[in-house]
């Protein structure tokens, strides 16, 4: 595990899937501090399988996880999260019999610590959320209930963000708004990992990427670089 | 005709009010922890025979009683939970179906065995009615509808003050993201238990002073709080109240035109009516 060192968090040779045959066939990854890597590929790629193992929400049957150093392959999404990785889901990521402040105090609920800066860093990140905090989220729309998701995984002040395909579903202004969002968020020194079917934009603004194609590994480079890539972009970008 | 209407419907919302107490734990159960609790009833009647305990034994006054009930409930709900719905977490509608019915029989059998089968009293003896325009109120009742305005009241501002409250509400929206989001969950469903044995406590206890206690009184309204839940809408509190207050005052004032022995039947019918008509309740509940 030489690589370990100096990555946040490092993914090796990871099979696994939700019954018994496998979706993930032997993926690798790697994500250093306060960057930005991307995985795209086309659907049924395994994508968002990938993050989910690496969050414990899927059993992995082989293969290696670690964060920071200490390997988290075995451990459950509550013991996670404790450690510094938060994870936005693509759906059902809010609760939406809460308000926005409550949905914020619930991203917080493991601390006991005034967290009254965090609240103020994502009314900042996104000021339409301070004038709705006492709005119900399910009364919101989807680009908002999206800032919504995004502000409760930063109240633990991650060290990496995980964000499963967050334009799904949103009009292109909306995507273009959270992805200047989590580039921001990027700047703060915060990891990222994102999963994305927009994959032109979200390799565009990655340090790194990651093409899976069939639960493997296909290619791996810089983000301008994958763009440029001929095969990448003949096999899903669109020519 | 019509004093005789308004008459019924005050007994209707004393008998409500413990309706809707007992639909309230049965709803927070079902939307936090995924199953019906058919060992509700059972657990409103042990309450009542804590409370017994309290004024015959320990010479409590009736709300002081009610208190030491309301303690030993909300211990005897965790408890239940911790040594048996807790190693059921991801069992299958049909077993949790099971296992709740089986508690119920366990908290039935050992109250008869505790308390035996016979009735019993709070209090004997005549005690005069509130008469104003022609009705008529015993002062219990008025406790009954006062206690549980209060006990609502309070359990509004839990949900909506406390961290424990919220996140039991974001508990019920989505176990999976409160998992995610690090919210203790097992803390959340061990308050889930001490608020819906309290709630049971103060359900039994009042349903003891209204009429009498027997081994069987809780399990015999069993049928009217999950109605009044469903007719509410499972798993929206709010709903639940409003559906104890409607079950209560149909079933009372239906007295006018049938037997009173059928009560419970009306219950029933209300029930069956709205699973086919709006299965989600009046005011919308978990789906």
């Amino acid at each position: 595990m030489s690589e370990t060192n100096g990555n946040l968090l490092v993914a090796e040779d990871v099979y696994g899937g939700y019954g018994s045959a496998d979706i993930l066939n032997g993926i690798s990854l790697r994500v250093a501090p306060g960057e930005f890597v991307s995985i795209v590929g086309p659907n049924g790629a395994g994508k968002s399988t990938a993050m989910k193992s690496l969050f414990g929400l899927i059993k992995v049957r082989a293969g290696k996880i670690a964060f920071e150093g200490r390997e988290i392959t075995k451990l459950r999404p509550d013991q996670i999260v404790r450690l510094g990785i938060c994870y936005v889901p693509q759906e059902f990521n809010i609760f939406p019999s809460l308000t926005v402040k409550e949905n914020l105090e619930m991203g917080a609920f493991i601390r006991n610590d005034d967290y009254s800066a965090e609240i103020e860093n994502v009314y900042q990140l996104f000021p339409i959320l301070k004038e709705r905090r006492r709005q119900l989220v399910g009364t919101m729309s989807g680009g908002q209930r999206q800032m919504v998701a995004m502000g409760r995984a930063l109240m633990l002040k991650p060290r990496l963000l995980m964000l499963d395909e967050p334009s799904a579903g949103l009009s292109p202004n909306f995507i273009e708004l959270i992805f200047e969002r989590i580039q921001e968020i990027n700047r703060t020194g915060v990891g990222i990992l994102l999963v994305e079917q927009n994959a032109r934009q979200a390799l565009e603004i990655s340090d790194r990427g990651y093409v899976l194609v069939m639960g493997r590994n296909r290619h791996e480079d810089t983000g301008p670089n994958l763009v440029n890539n001929k095969e990448v972009a003949e096999m899903f970008l669109g020519g | 005709m019509l004093l005789n209407v308004v008459q019924l419907t005050l007994y209707g919302i004393v008998l409500g009010s413990i309706i809707a107490l007992g639909a309230i734990g049965v709803s927070m159960v079902y939307a936090i922890l995924g199953f019906s609790h058919f060992a509700h009833g059972d657990m409103m009647t042990v309450a009542a025979y804590f409370g017994f305990v309290g004024v015959v034994t320990l010479h409590l006054p009736l709300p002081l009683a009610l208190i030491f009930s309301m303690i030993l409930t909300a211990c005897l709900a965790v408890g239940i939970d911790r040594v048996i719905y807790s190693r059921l977490r991801n069992a299958t509608p049909i077993i949790m179906l099971i296992s709740t019915i089986g508690v119920s029989f366990m908290l039935q059998s050992l109250t008869q065995i505790v308390w035996g089968p016979s009735n019993e009293v709070y209090q004997s003896g005549i005690v005069l009615p509130y008469k104003f325009l022609g009705l008529r109120l015993q002062p219990v009742e008025v406790t009954i509808i006062l206690g549980s305005v209060l006990l609502v009241v309070l359990l509004h501002f839990f949900l909506h003050g406390t961290k424990i409250g919220k996140a039991m509400r974001a508990m019920s929206d989505n176990r999976s993201l409160s998992q995610i989001t690090g919210i203790n969950t097992e803390l959340v469903i061990i308050w889930t238990w001490v608020i819906t044995g309290v709630l049971a406590a103060a359900a039994g206890v009042f349903l003891g002073a209204d009429t009498q206690l027997n081994p069987r009184m809780g399990f015999n309204l069993l049928l009217a709080i999950f109605a009044a839940a469903i007719l509410g809408g499972i798993g929206n509190l709010y709903g639940s109240i409003l559906g104890g207050l409607v079950i209560g005052i149909v079933e009372e004032v239906s007295t006018i035109f049938i037997d009173p022995g059928y009560k419970p039947a009306v219950g029933f019918v209300i029930m069956v009516i709205m699973l086919i008509v709006r299965p989600y309740g009046i005011l919308g509940g978990k789906r």
